[in-house]
């Protein structure tokens, strides 16, 4: 049986998982391909218009899936932790797929719901192994299997790799020769699609830089960090990112802070907000905030990432 | 303590009521208007959602009248708005603006901080006089709705033309307003049944629901007071989302924590299987229901960006087809204009009327 995986969304975050636990369960796992202009073009025709780009995208790679496989994986993922929320969109996700996609082969859509219990967790595990197999043991094993790569890779993030460098293989730790150091914030399915971000790591490491992202970064970092919050923020994805910046109070390696975000996205209104304050407030490292849409030409955004790096190359050089 | 707070409706009139009957004083900022706009838009996050802007609005307008506390309601997600109170404490005291927000948490694992934050609020009142203050704004409140559907109703069936409409309308909500006892609410509610008897309609009006985000639902500022212009068209306009019915659920079915599965969720099952954050699932299941009671149509209302009715406009059409109603998306925003919004309900109206005569009209969804 071929099972379909969308590259788009929360893949880049949790491929490691998903494909082994897969593939242990002795599946054909495919993947769809790289987001190219195409894949943009079928999601817009199928969505409507004030969703933002990542789900756009989103649709675009199920569509290009539908017709190969005999089911598609898409996950509603509620809650990750423990009374947070990732995103309301994504917890309507299989359902606004089959509203805006004809023609679908059935949907694995287990719903990882943490909100309230851990054990949201394995029921997901248990609720998409058993449509493959009814022996436990082989889930078990499986599910075994798929942490263990999946705790491996985590374990390369925390040194310093990024998941596109890892999920790409070509991991260039050496690169600790850099000249600076950027801190990228934004989602992970905006960070690592060159596609969406035009190519954006690669453009900032041309300068010689090292590009670090909130992937980078310890659970006990998120934790200090964040308890100095009023009120803990409940989107897991925003508290990386508030995280991440707080922690450049304390850092003084860090040369400079891009924020990417999607336009139209709801956290990140808020969450932009707050950090953009923050940094201002609280540091001297230089900030920018970039939006992207769909029209997003390369021409403006790179027009903007080139000021902000020779910016930065020539504050160091004094 | 000078206590304010950012308007939703008319919900200004309870809240105000139950804290000055506790001896506190409030500070009610102006009625949201073009320059609570401007202010709002001029100091919030760009892509922030509209509710947002205009409490910053509200709240530096309250601010310059002389506010030194703000209570502001709380959240846990996943939508935006639970997260709005921190962002605009930073906002305000960027501003420079010296106050203190008290925020309103739904108790989470945490009733300590609400009761503590409850406390601050109504000092040593006592249990006999919050008591009596919350049962005087409650009132009022199923007051107020009372003479929105009374209102509704009198300009649909064209019992009263709309000049007329608006002076009894206002009054009745100014003498509510200004009342501080029972017995004079009792004579208001009497009044006020005596002023609009008689309003079933001589003809068959058409039918629509209004689902949407509760903000823009029940704001008339925010939604250009749609519900009294299609009223005044002879247009009948069913509320999904009343105040005293949100309250009943959210706040104290919560609380009791017996907060059981309601016919919307079920409504909205097959099309959306997942609470989703804010009234996103309700918009979907009430649409399904108001097909079910042969309403016409149905007019979605959001605010520019919001996400849980943002899934929900994805998944309406689907529905609309499935149940053959027709279903009209409006977004809202700052930049919305009257004008644009009245040549597309009318052009709704229009629709739902040929559909109604028996014309056969295949354009089902808009937006
Ligand atoms: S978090 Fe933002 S970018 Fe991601 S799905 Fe939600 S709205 Fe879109």
């Amino acid at each position: 049986m071929r099972i379909g995986i969308p590259r788009g969304l929360l893949y880049y975050l949790y491929k490691p998982l998903w494909e082994k636990f897969f593939a242990e369960l002795g599946l054909e796992v495919v993947v769809s391909k790289k987001t190219t202009k195409n894949t943009l073009k079928k999601g817009i025709e199928v969505t409507v218009d004030d969703i933002c780009l990542p789900v756009k995208i989103y649709h675009g790679h199920v569509i290009s899936l539908k017709d190969n496989v005999d089911v598609v994986f898409i996950p509603r993922l509620v809650s990750i932790k423990n009374k947070e929320f990732i995103c309301p969109k994504l917890m309507g996700l299989p359902d606004v797929i089959r509203a805006n996609i004809k023609d679908l082969p059935p949907i694995i859509e287990p719903t990882v719901d943490l909100t309230s219990s851990w054990l949201g967790f394995y029921r997901a595990v248990f609720e998409v192994g058993s449509y493959f197999t009814n022996k436990n043991t082989v889930i078990l094993k499986a599910f075994y299997k798929a942490t263990k790569n999946f705790k491996n890779y985590t374990q390369a993030l925390e040194k310093g790799a990024r998941p596109d460098e890892i999920l790409e293989g070509c991991c260039n730790l050496l690169s600790n020769k850099a000249k600076f150091k950027i801190l990228l914030l934004g989602h992970p399915y905006n960070l690592y699609d060159p596609f969406i971000n035009l190519n954006m790591i690669k453009k900032i490491e041309n300068y010689g830089a090292r590009v670090i992202t909130p992937e980078n970064f310890t659970e006990t970092i998120f934790k200090t960090h964040l308890s100095k919050l009023n009120k803990p923020l409940f989107w897991t994805l925003g508290n990386k990112l508030l995280a991440a910046a707080y922690q450049l109070k304390e850092r003084r390696d860090i040369d400079g802070v891009i924020l990417l975000v999607s336009f139209g996205c709801g956290p990140d209104s808020l969450i932009g907000e707050l950090i953009e304050r923050w940094i201002r407030k609280n540091t001297d490292i230089p900030f920018v905030l970039l939006t992207i849409d769909e029209h997003s030409g390369d021409a403006g955004l790179n027009t903007r990432i080139e000021a902000f790096m020779d910016m930065i190359e020539r504050r160091k050089a004094t | 303590m000078r206590l304010s707070f950012p308007h939703m409706g008319n919900l200004y009139i309870p809240i105000k009521t139950f804290f000055e009957s506790l001896g506190i004083e409030v500070v009610v900022p102006p009625l949201s208007n073009k320059e609570t706009l401007e202010l709002g838009v001029k100091h919030s996050p760009e892509f922030a959602c509209l509710p947002l802007k205009v409490n910053i609005g509200n709240m530096i307008q309250a601010l310059e009248k002389g506010a030194n506390t703000i209570v502001m309601a709380g959240g846990g997600g996943p939508c935006r708005f639970g997260y709005y109170s921190e962002v605009q404490r930073e906002i305000l005291s960027d501003l420079g603006y010296d106050f203190e927000m008290i925020v309103l948490d739904p108790p989470k694992g945490n009733l300590l901080k609400l009761v503590k934050n409850i406390k601050r609020l109504i000092g040593d009142n006592s249990f006999k006089k919050i008591w009596f203050s919350a049962r005087l704004a409650w009132k009022k409140a199923v007051l107020l709705e009372e003479l929105d559907y009374a209102d509704g109703m009198a300009r649909v069936s064209k019992k009263l033309n709309k000049k007329k409409a608006n002076n009894l309308f206002n009054y009745f909500e100014k003498e509510i307003d200004l009342t501080v006892s029972f017995d004079k609410l009792q004579c208001i509610e009497n009044q006020m049944k005596e002023c609009y008897h008689d309003l079933t309609p001589s003809f068959e009006p058409i039918k629509i629901g209004l689902v949407g985000e509760i903000y823009t639902v029940l704001d008339n500022f925010v939604n250009m007071d749609i519900k009294k212009k299609l009223e005044d068209w002879g247009v009948y306009v069913d509320k999904s989302i009343s105040l005293t019915e949100w309250a009943n659920t959210n706040l104290l079915l919560r609380l009791l924590n017996i907060h059981g599965e309601k016919n919307t969720e079920i409504a909205a099952r097959p099309y959306l299987n997942h609470f989703v954050g804010g009234h996103g699932l309700q918009s979907v299941g009430n649409t399904v229901l108001y097909a079910n009671k042969k309403f016409d149509g149905v007019l979605h209302v959001l605010p520019f960006t919001c996400m849980p009715e943002i899934i929900a406009k994805s998944i309406l059409p689907a529905v609309s087809k499935k149940y053959n109603i027709p279903v009209l998306s409006l977004v809202m925003d700052e930049h919305a204009a009257d004008i644009g919004l009245n040549t597309r309900l009318e052009a709704f109206v229009d629709l739902l009327c040929k559909r109604k005569e028996g014309m056969k009209d295949e354009i089902l969804f808009r937006s």
